[in-house]
């Protein structure tokens, strides 16, 4: 952390630097470290020195535990067998575990207990036999919550990485070839940058109807254009150096420049952007399942439950809408703090700001 | 570059931006697969007078290119034609609830900026201290809430438990009346609170970026109260960035109040979009994203304009 330099007086006769992070060149490759060895050593990348200053930073690697932890919980939530179209295969178990404690979508979850009170039939307050509640038909929400991460969590994942194909070639080639190419992409960009993230989401999702794919797409034609901007911006910096123009100049292909100089020295603002958008994707995708244009309110997904029970909190049955909530809540933020982990493990001089946000 | 040229030169750059808008608004329809005489007549079987009739009226016997400057002079005029479902016109709709969503975003915007600035500046003053930690810990929890779910919560506390808000808005009494506005307070701090979260970071990094700088140094040198300091000088530089990402917010209001106004049932016209591409009422969902888009485009001009304006050296 930089110290308040406007305390101390300077002592005579000494030079004092400024705007010098001293914390951050600790992190930093040190010649020192080179010994000599008689076997040639892959040398060691940027990943590894980037992984090495991550793996101190403890909130970042509290976030990382809490996503593993949410997705442990969705895939382990109910078994899960190999759909009925798979010929031969079908109907096999590949994961045996059932860590929710009641079926997701069972409704007779209370049958045998007698209701708490007798406006509240289905929804129960937390309690030791339900300790999130149930829901407005009588269903297990911890149950619901564990299960609907596999969309909502899917969502996320399946997004961003859908987006970074998208994004990263456009983006590289723009950057890389300018002229035309990099007209045409960097304008369609800016036009769809004209339509808030959501409302450019709605009107794909008006267009192409709902379900989870078509989500998806709606998701990745608002998600790739970050990163391709962002790519482009990088690379025209990046494809000034000198190692590029050498690289050129002893022969190598347009292509073998861009994947091997370039890009690998154009990415970490790409990586730690993408790191962030799982979250943005995440919230945007219950954004819309709330506004009832997501999932079918058959499924988990978590802005679904919330959309379901959007009455319960005027009502005061605050668990049906405080858990899933939350759930996302604490998603996001264990990604946000991943993210900033990230930043700083590529950047170590870098500010700490929050993520680019629309 | 002066300032003239900057903005002529902004301004050249904006109206193909706007024509692409409203290409790609009215493309959307012809994205959809199946005629668009469908959507109109709701699939009904209609003998072939009555269909050339309809095609007539919506200007559907035309070629695609006509249809499409057809509707933008219409739009550039205000007219958007007539909704597929109320059989109203399309303008006086949106112009029904727009002055509601504005009310909200305004609301969401000043209460970002009334926020975040002090906030900002004292987590910059005192950085590295509990009163920053605070602030960041607030910046990453008002990032990743979800806004729809916050409005909630504020629903259950103030609406459910204290009882010291309605729970469906007091549409009746009137845009600018005590009780809408007091009722809109919840839906805009909802909507405001990410944004206060992004300023207030923002404020923070560009003003510690500020007092390092020798200018400081030397207003303190020369013995100024530390109040004007940082009022007369500091905060003003550190400003410029800060104003300019806040004219950016608009996008990210007009995003939050399309799912939040869900929340609280309010009558704005994120609701009234949301209601329309469930019926796939097509003219209003064009007008609105049409509206949006652009309001959207010339939030971004005015941004980089100040931007420009307050500070002499940037021009591109």
């Amino acid at each position: 952390m930089a110290t308040r330099q406007n305390d101390t007086e300077p002592e005579r006769g000494r030079i004092r630097i400024e705007g010098f992070d001293g914390e951050a060149v600790k992190d930093r490759q040190l010649e020192s470290e080179w010994k000599p060895s008689l076997q040639s050593e892959e040398g060691k990348g940027r990943l590894y020195y980037a992984w090495r200053r991550f793996k101190r930073n403890r909130l970042a690697l509290f976030g990382a535990a809490v996503i593993a932890f949410m997705t442990l919980l969705a895939v382990f939530a109910r078994p899960i067998r190999v759909p009925g179209q798979v010929p031969v295969l079908a109907g096999q178990v590949v994961q045996p575990f059932a860590l929710a404690p009641a079926d997701p979508a069972n409704q007779n979850v209370l049958t045998g207990h007698t209701p708490p009170t007798l406006e509240n039939t289905f929804a129960w307050p937390p309690s030791g036999l339900h300790i999130f509640g149930t829901d407005w038909a009588g269903r297990d929400i911890l149950s619901r919550i564990m299960y609907g991460g596999r969309w909502s969590l899917s969502i996320g994942f399946i997004a961003v990485a859908v987006a970074l194909f998208i994004g990263v070639p456009l983006g590289a080639v723009a950057g890389y070839y300018g002229g035309y190419v990099d007209e045409a992409v960097m304008r369609i960009v800016d036009l769809l940058y004209a339509f808030p993230f959501i409302v450019l989401a709605i009107a794909v999702i008006t267009i192409l109807g709902r379900g989870y794919w078509e989500l998806i797409f709606a998701l990745v034609t608002t998600g790739w254009l970050a990163y391709a901007r962002i790519l482009r911006g990088e690379i025209l910096s990046v494809k000034e150096n000198e190692y590029v123009t050498a690289a050129k100049a002893l022969g190598a292909k347009d292509r073998s420049v861009i994947l091997r100089h370039i890009l690998p020295n154009a990415m970490a603002p790409v990586i730690v952007q993408a790191t962030l958008s799982v979250g943005t994707t995440v919230l945007a995708a219950a954004a819309l399942g709330f506004i009832g244009l997501g999932l079918s309110p058959a499924s988990a997904e978590w802005g679904v439950m919330l959309r379901v029970e959007d009455d319960s909190m005027a009502r005061g049955r605050w668990w049906a809408g405080f858990f899933p909530g939350f759930a996302i809540f604490m998603f996001v933020l264990a990604i946000n703090l991943v993210g900033d982990g990230v930043r700083d493990a590529f950047d170590p001089q870098g500010d700490t700001s929050g993520g680019e946000f629309r | 570059m002066s300032l003239r040229r900057f903005v002529l030169k902004r301004l050249l750059i904006t109206i193909p931006l706007l024509l692409g808008v409203s290409l790609a608004t009215f493309a959307m329809v012809h994205f959809i697969p199946g005629d668009p005489i469908d959507f109109i007549t709701l699939f009904t079987e209609l003998d072939p007078e009555t269909e050339a009739q309809i095609r007539a009226q919506y200007g559907l016997d035309k070629p695609v290119y006509a249809q499409y400057i057809d509707w933008v002079i219409s739009a550039a005029q205000g007219d958007f034609g007539q909704s597929i479902i109320s059989k109203r016109s399309v303008t006086s709709l949106i112009m029904a609830r727009l002055p509601f969503t504005l009310l909200m975003g305004s609301m969401a915007f000043v209460i970002a900026v009334v926020t975040a600035i002090p906030t900002g500046v004292a987590a910059a003053y005192y950085r590295n201290t509990t009163v920053d930690q605070a602030s960041r810990i607030f910046a990453l929890v008002g990032i990743a809430l979800p806004n729809f779910w916050l409005g909630l919560i504020l629903i259950l506390v103030f609406g459910s438990w204290l009882g010291l808000f309605p729970i469906l808005p007091p549409t009746d009494s009137g845009l600018l009346s005590v009780d809408m506005i007091a009722y809109t307070l919840l839906p805009a701090i909802a909507i405001g609170t990410g944004s206060t979260a992004l300023l207030m970071r923002l404020m923070r990094s560009s003003m510690v970026e500020e007092l390092d700088k020798d200018y400081v140094k030397m207003a303190r040198a020369k013995g100024l109260p530390e109040r004007q300091v940082i009022g007369k000088h500091v905060l003003r530089n550190s400003l410029i960035s800060v104003v300019t990402v806040a004219a950016i917010q608009v996008a990210f209001i007009i995003s939050g109040s399309v799912v939040v106004e869900i929340v609280f049932a309010y009558p704005g016209i994120g609701r009234l979009l949301v209601n329309r591409v469930g019926n796939r009422d097509f003219p209003v969902i064009q007008a609105l994203v049409l509206l949006i888009g652009v309001s959207v485009i010339l939030a971004n001009l005015f941004a980089d304009v100040l931007y420009a304006y307050l500070d002499p050296r940037i021009r591109y």
